[in-house]
């Protein structure tokens, strides 16, 4: 059944579907359990439990908000209001690259809106939308704490500073 | 003023970051020290050097230890707040990736005053995903040379800490935030009292403290607290860091004895303005600081100084903002912040801040209305003060004071549906503005 409203959280897409059920490879596994000796209940360890999930599946489906929540004795819900209430948990799919630009005050002083504006014609997407062939999400994104080698554009986890139009664009082609 | 080299010592040198480097300026020998003394001692020498928090509120950090109840029921927590997210900041970044160790005595010494249970958190901000690898490699170092882990110095205090990633919310940067987030929730504020000090994290007493305030203990521990107050004046005393960011020519973090003058700040360290355009606002303190004009920056950035003057010293991340930007489009963005920022747990910041955007937003397009600068003023007095957390009246205050100092730019939009001529947007209204 087609979902009447995308972006509803209580659409299909929220509830997971039992042929895609999620585990931890071993590796994460591991990592995982150390997490859980860090912190002295089950529940305090969810926020590192998420971004390892992410850092496996690259966003937080539905199907992981089930299993974190299996894995840590917290329910569904409990772990949804948590993925939803920050912004680094993907909670859609994103491109091989996410490319965040800040637009605050100080990089906004610095042309930043000249950065995200550009990419998002150039890339023909919306706001947080990802290119066709799934490379590239593009979101404004609000001061990374760099404001001093500003404007700043974060590619995944890397900062890249003083950035410039051309500069962003000659990053994300050798990127590809 | 001249600048000066104290929390800033070592981030200049080749493998700064090493535990080699950090011994061989010194370091660790206050924390030796600090483990030899009584913790009643060293929260005294705190309260003596008057260190006061570097986080944004400017609180005696001594005062603050001294509220901790010695025999709590539950363990007792120490936090280091590395969420750094208040826009214009970014010298705790600057400790974290490049003199990680700093901050670790810190937080041994510290933990040792207020007698913490054998582990501490680092809550850094998710975005910082470099200074959390920095930080883990530090720790590990530490550890190997028994300064973390069991009977740490070979004394009888285990003592451990690990970095906590937070994942995107800037009111995590909120004690009371930081701590929900901490044990795993949303980190929407609690409401004070009870105190952190008394009842924070998983209800045991809890002490947050900025990284820069961290970075201070070490010194007074090893030089006193005489030294330390000689940098600055009564009451607002030792080394500090500025992150100075915008229009001017050479931004970054500047190192001074607390209470550099602020017009000497931008126009002989920084280089003055860009494009040697005039100065319209500074910002002395992070977004949530009110402006103020160009008469109102001869002035010594001090807690006190800056409060005396309608403003705050908040994080000291100063924003100067040039005669080329339309004020009225700044102050959008700042909203937009924090609309995007606001918890959405009590409703005058929820709904006030999402207005006040919508309103800024509305006199940029064209539609202001005559009413318009006052309503602002009216939506603002109904959030401040009036909101559970301080981030409501961080919301109110580039606010307040641009209607208030800008006026007539506010009104020639209304009258004239176009930026006061001189001045420009620095974006384009034509694209779609996604949700938040
Ligand atoms: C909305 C809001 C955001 C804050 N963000 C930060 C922050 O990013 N870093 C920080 O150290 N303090 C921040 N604070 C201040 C903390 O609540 C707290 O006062 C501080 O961490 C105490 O440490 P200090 O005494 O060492 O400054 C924030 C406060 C508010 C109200
Ligand atoms: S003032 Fe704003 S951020 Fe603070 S608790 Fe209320 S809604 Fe949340
Ligand atoms: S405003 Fe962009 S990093 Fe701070």
């Amino acid at each position: 059944m087609a979902d009447l409203h995308p972006e509803n959280p209580y659409s299909r897409e929220r509830f997971p579907d039992p042929a895609r059920t999620v585990e931890f490879p071993p590796e994460a596994r591991q990592r995982f359990d150390y997490i859980l000796t860090r912190y002295p209940n089950k529940e305090s360890a969810l926020l590192p439990t998420l971004h390892l999930a992410q850092e496996v599946w690259g966003w937080i489906s539905p199907e992981v908000v089930h299993y974190v929540g299996s894995l840590l004795d917290l329910s569904p819900a409990t772990v949804f209001g948590v993925v939803s209430f920050y912004n680094m948990y993907n909670q859609k799919p994103v491109g091989k690259y996410h490319v965040q630009v800040c637009t605050n005050l100080s990089c906004m002083i610095w042309r930043a809106y000249d950065i995200y504006e550009h990419l998002c014609e150039r890339l023909a997407v919306k706001p947080g939308g990802t290119t066709p062939d799934g490379l590239y999400t593009v979101t404004e994104v609000e001061c990374l704490g760099s404001c001093g080698t500003a404007p700043v554009v974060q590619v995944n986890n890397d900062y890249h500073e003083s950035m410039t139009v051309e500069s962003t664009v000659a990053l994300l082609d050798k990127l590809k | 003023m001249e600048q000066i080299k104290v929390l800033t010592a070592n981030i200049d040198k080749p493998n700064s970051t090493s535990i080699d480097v950090y011994l061989d300026a010194g370091g660790y020998e206050a924390a030796r020290k600090a483990l030899a003394m009584k913790p009643d001692d060293i929260i005294q020498a705190v309260k003596d050097s008057e260190l006061r928090g570097r986080g944004g509120a400017g609180f005696p950090t001594g005062a603050k230890w001294g509220f901790v109840p010695k025999n709590a029921p539950k363990p007792t927590w120490l936090l280091c707040n590395a969420d750094e997210s208040e826009p214009g900041t970014f010298k705790d970044r600057v400790i974290i990736e490049k003199d990680p160790h700093l901050l670790i005595e810190g937080m041994i010494i510290s933990a040792f005053a207020i007698s913490s249970n054998p582990m501490a958190y680092i809550y850094i901000r998710g975005e910082f995903y470099y200074g959390a690898t920095v930080l883990d490699k530090a720790l590990e170092e530490a550890r190997q040379k028994g300064f973390l882990g069991k009977n740490i110095f070979g004394t009888a205090f285990d003592f451990d800490i690990t970095v906590a990633r937070g994942a995107g919310a800037y009111i995590c940067g909120e004690e009371t935030g930081l701590i929900e987030s901490i044990e795993g929730h949303r980190g929407q504020p609690r409401v004070k009292p009870p105190f952190p000090a008394v009842i924070g994290a998983f209800g045991g007493p809890t002490v947050v403290q900025n990284v820069e305030t961290l970075a201070c203990v070490p010194f007074i521990i090893d030089k006193g607290a005489e030294w330390f107050k000689g940098f600055g004046t009564p009451k607002n005393t030792g080394p500090k860091l500025y992150c100075v960011s915008g229009a001017v020519k050479k931004p970054g973090v500047y190192e001074f004895p607390i209470g550099v003058n602020l017009k000497e700040l931008i126009y002989e360290h920084c280089g003055g303005i860009l494009g040697d355009r005039k100065l319209k606002a500074a910002i002395p303190g992070g977004a949530s600081a009110p402006m103020l004009t160009a008469d109102e920056i001869d002035l010594a950035l001090n807690f006190d100084d800056v409060m005396k003057a309608g403003s705050m010293l908040g994080s000291a991340g100063i924003i100067v903002i040039d005669d080329s930007m339309c004020i009225v489009d700044a102050v959008w963005r700042l909203s937009k912040f924090f609309a995007h920022e606001s918890c959405g747990q009590c409703t005058p910041c929820r709904e006030g801040t999402n207005w006040l955007e919508s309103i800024l937003d509305r006199m940029e397009r064209g539609g202001g209305r005559q009413e318009d600068a006052d309503l602002l003023l009216d939506m603002s007095d109904n959030i401040g003060g009036k909101s559970l957390c301080a981030l409501g009246d961080a919301a109110i205050g580039p606010v307040i004071s641009s209607v208030k100092k800008f006026r007539d730019e506010f009104m020639y939009h209304v009258e004239h549906k176009s930026c006061l001529p001189g001045t420009m947007r620095y974006r384009r209204l034509d694209m779609p503005v996604a949700a938040h």
